[in-house]
């Protein structure tokens, strides 16, 4: 099978505090043990259970993208500390153990790449930095992807993986998520199409804005998507909350997404709409 | 202490007053001073107040809300109701009025003003129906070419269960997107709360303006203080950090104007509270009201996008 073949050849890396030397990797739903070989080469699925396990901007993209089409954008911007914010830690402390982690100097990756050949702009939020939390950067980032994609004519795809807007960066943070709604206007104007994947978790500011503008919402199943946390809403209405609540399935229920689509069923769902969406010929 | 001397002379301005009242003697000889003792120590309070003071006075009850500054300022207001789709939300509301003269479209969080009236409003906590009422309010206003006036006082969209089963984060983000497109101005004064995507939802303004006492932040320091420190009770601390106050966001380039406050805070003298915010508002509308529909869209965006702090390397 060719993802075999793309998961043998590079090795994802491996997630933080997970490095393990180990062989095998428990499946936190199902309790199987499970070869880590065989979970990388099903793209960090259960093959038992189907569970979708967290990936990093790095996994993401291999998800993705056509082998090698990857051409990264992000990078040159950098995170600041604009408030001099200090809580348990320094803000600035906080962000050089993140990027030494994930080796990003934020939570945000984007390029450009194909997806069954078809030219495609991507930005993929990496919930491994400071839990994939939207501050300047990531906000600037994202305008700058849906921008390039505008300019290049390509569709642009997006995968949220968030807790929300940064609290670090307070009210600048906030202002991210108009100024990603502003830089998607531009992909509005030329009528190209836009597709967001939610997947776990996806909250709070980001729910708020970019992700769930789209003109196609995906959502990874069992995925945990919201405005308001399930800690915070429990809070405030003391009573407990419905099974599956907030879960991928629970919102295509309520007809907030457009579908639950396996991950590994990514690359030839975006390339089947994508390809109708832009009156792609098909070639014969 | 400054603050025990001067509720010693606001006890003594209102005694005095009630005696004069009272007896119909005339006062003014022992008032006029005292009154003016007050006013400094007033101000001289509010030059001194912490992050969390500010907090606390934009929390104040008998703080104005929104209709007290409508009812104040604004003529001819007809409220409309409901999202068409799903329901009427108190939390947030809006219509036709004119102000201080001007035919706009208002957008109001309004918190209620007694205990019945704030549970029936959620404390300015709107659900879904709210910002897609605003959507459609929005409409409006563009059809009619009205400029869009908002006032923003909500600690964030509810948190509910209901809330969330109709895409709270959906509807906020509709709004935000629907206020970036408005050919219409659209002017934005935060006269309390500014807590996060549901205030923002309505706050996408070519100006956005803040009263003295007002907070605006990406969460409210008690949210802030139960994750940093998971610690509600630390939210005085979270108000430091976040750098929430007018000024604070004055100097981070959020909004363009801080407006005044009766000294010791717009609970004190609402009247005087609404003459400076109407003045401001009216004054911001009036320097938008020549620009044409693209141009006023295109500042907008372009106020929006230059947001944020970063290096390039």
């Amino acid at each position: 099978m060719a993802l075999d073949r793309f998961f043998r050849r590079r090795r994802p890396q491996p997630q933080s505090g997970a490095e393990l030397p180990d062989l095998w990797t428990q499946c936190p739903q199902c309790k199987a043990g499970l070869y880590n070989r065989d979970l990388e080469a099903n793209r960090f699925v259960c093959p038992k259970c189907s569970h979708h396990f967290r990936l990093d901007a790095g996994q993401r993209l291999a998800a993705l993208l056509d082998e090698g089409s990857f051409e990264q954008q992000s990078g040159r911007v950098h995170p600041t500390d604009p408030l001099s914010f200090q809580d348990t830690e320094p803000y600035l402390e906080r962000l050089a153990r993140a990027q030494k982690k994930t080796g990003r100097p934020d939570a945000i990756l984007t390029g450009t790449g194909t997806i069954e050949g078809m030219p495609v702009t991507v930005a993929v939020m990496d919930f491994a930095f400071n839990g994939g939390s939207m501050g300047s950067v990531v906000g600037e980032e994202i305008a700058r992807a849906a921008e390039h994609a505008a300019r290049t004519s390509t569709p642009l795809v997006l995968v949220a993986a968030s807790g929300g807007a940064r609290m670090q960066e307070s009210a600048l943070s906030l202002m991210q998520m108009a100024k990603t709604t502003v830089a998607l206007e531009g992909l509005v104007a030329r009528g190209l199409p836009y597709v967001s994947i939610l997947t776990d978790p996806t909250t709070g500011g980001v729910t708020a804005s970019f992700a769930t503008i789209a003109d196609v919402i995906i959502a990874e199943p069992g995925a945990l998507i919201g405005f308001a946390g399930p800690r915070v809403i429990q809070q405030t209405i003391r009573q407990h909350l419905p099974e599956g609540f907030q879960r991928a399935e629970f919102l295509l229920e309520h007809g907030m997404v457009d579908d639950v689509v396996d991950r590994r069923e990514h690359r030839a769902y975006l390339a089947r709409l994508l390809g109708v969406l832009t009156q792609r010929e098909v070639s014969a | 202490m400054t603050s025990d001397t001067l509720s010693r002379l606001e006890a003594q301005v209102r005694d005095l007053e009630t005696t004069a009242r009272e007896t119909g003697q005339n006062l003014d000889a022992a008032l006029t001073p005292l009154k003016a003792e007050v006013e400094r120590l007033r101000a001289e309070r509010s030059a001194n107040l912490s992050r969390w003071d500010r907090v606390q006075l934009a929390r104040t009850p008998g703080r104005p809300t929104a209709l007290d500054y409508v009812e104040r300022l604004c003529t001819d207001f007809t409220e409309l109701h409901g999202d068409r789709a799903y329901g009427d939300d108190p939390a947030l509301i809006g219509g036709p009025a004119r102000w201080q003269g001007t035919p706009v479209m208002l957008l109001l969080q309004q918190k209620g003003r007694d205990t019945k009236s704030k549970i029936k409003r959620r404390f300015g906590s709107a659900n879904p129906e709210g910002y897609r009422k605003a959507v459609r309010l929005m409409d409006l206003a563009d059809r009619f070419g009205l400029p869009v006036v908002s006032l923003i006082d909500t600690q964030g969209a509810y948190p509910g269960i209901e809330a969330e089963e109709r895409g709270q984060g959906w509807a906020i983000a509709e709004s935000i997107r629907r206020m970036v497109r408005l050919k219409v101005p659209a002017v934005c004064a935060v006269i309390g709360e500014g807590g996060s995507g549901g205030a923002l939802a309505i706050g996408v303004g070519n100006r956005v303006l803040i009263q003295e006492n007002a907070w605006y932040s990406v969460i409210s320091p008690e949210g802030a203080a139960s994750i940093i420190w998971k610690d509600a009770s630390k939210a005085p601390e979270a108000a430091e950090a976040l750098r929430l106050t007018a000024e604070d966001l004055f100097d981070l380039g959020i909004v363009e104007e801080v407006i005044p406050e009766p000294p010791g805070g717009a609970h004190l003298d609402p009247d005087a509270a609404a003459r400076a915010l109407g003045e401001a508002v009216s004054r911001s509308l009036a320097e938008l009201s020549g620009m044409d529909g693209e141009t006023l869209r295109a500042q907008r965006a372009r106020r929006f996008r230059a947001m944020g702090a970063f290096t390039e390397v």
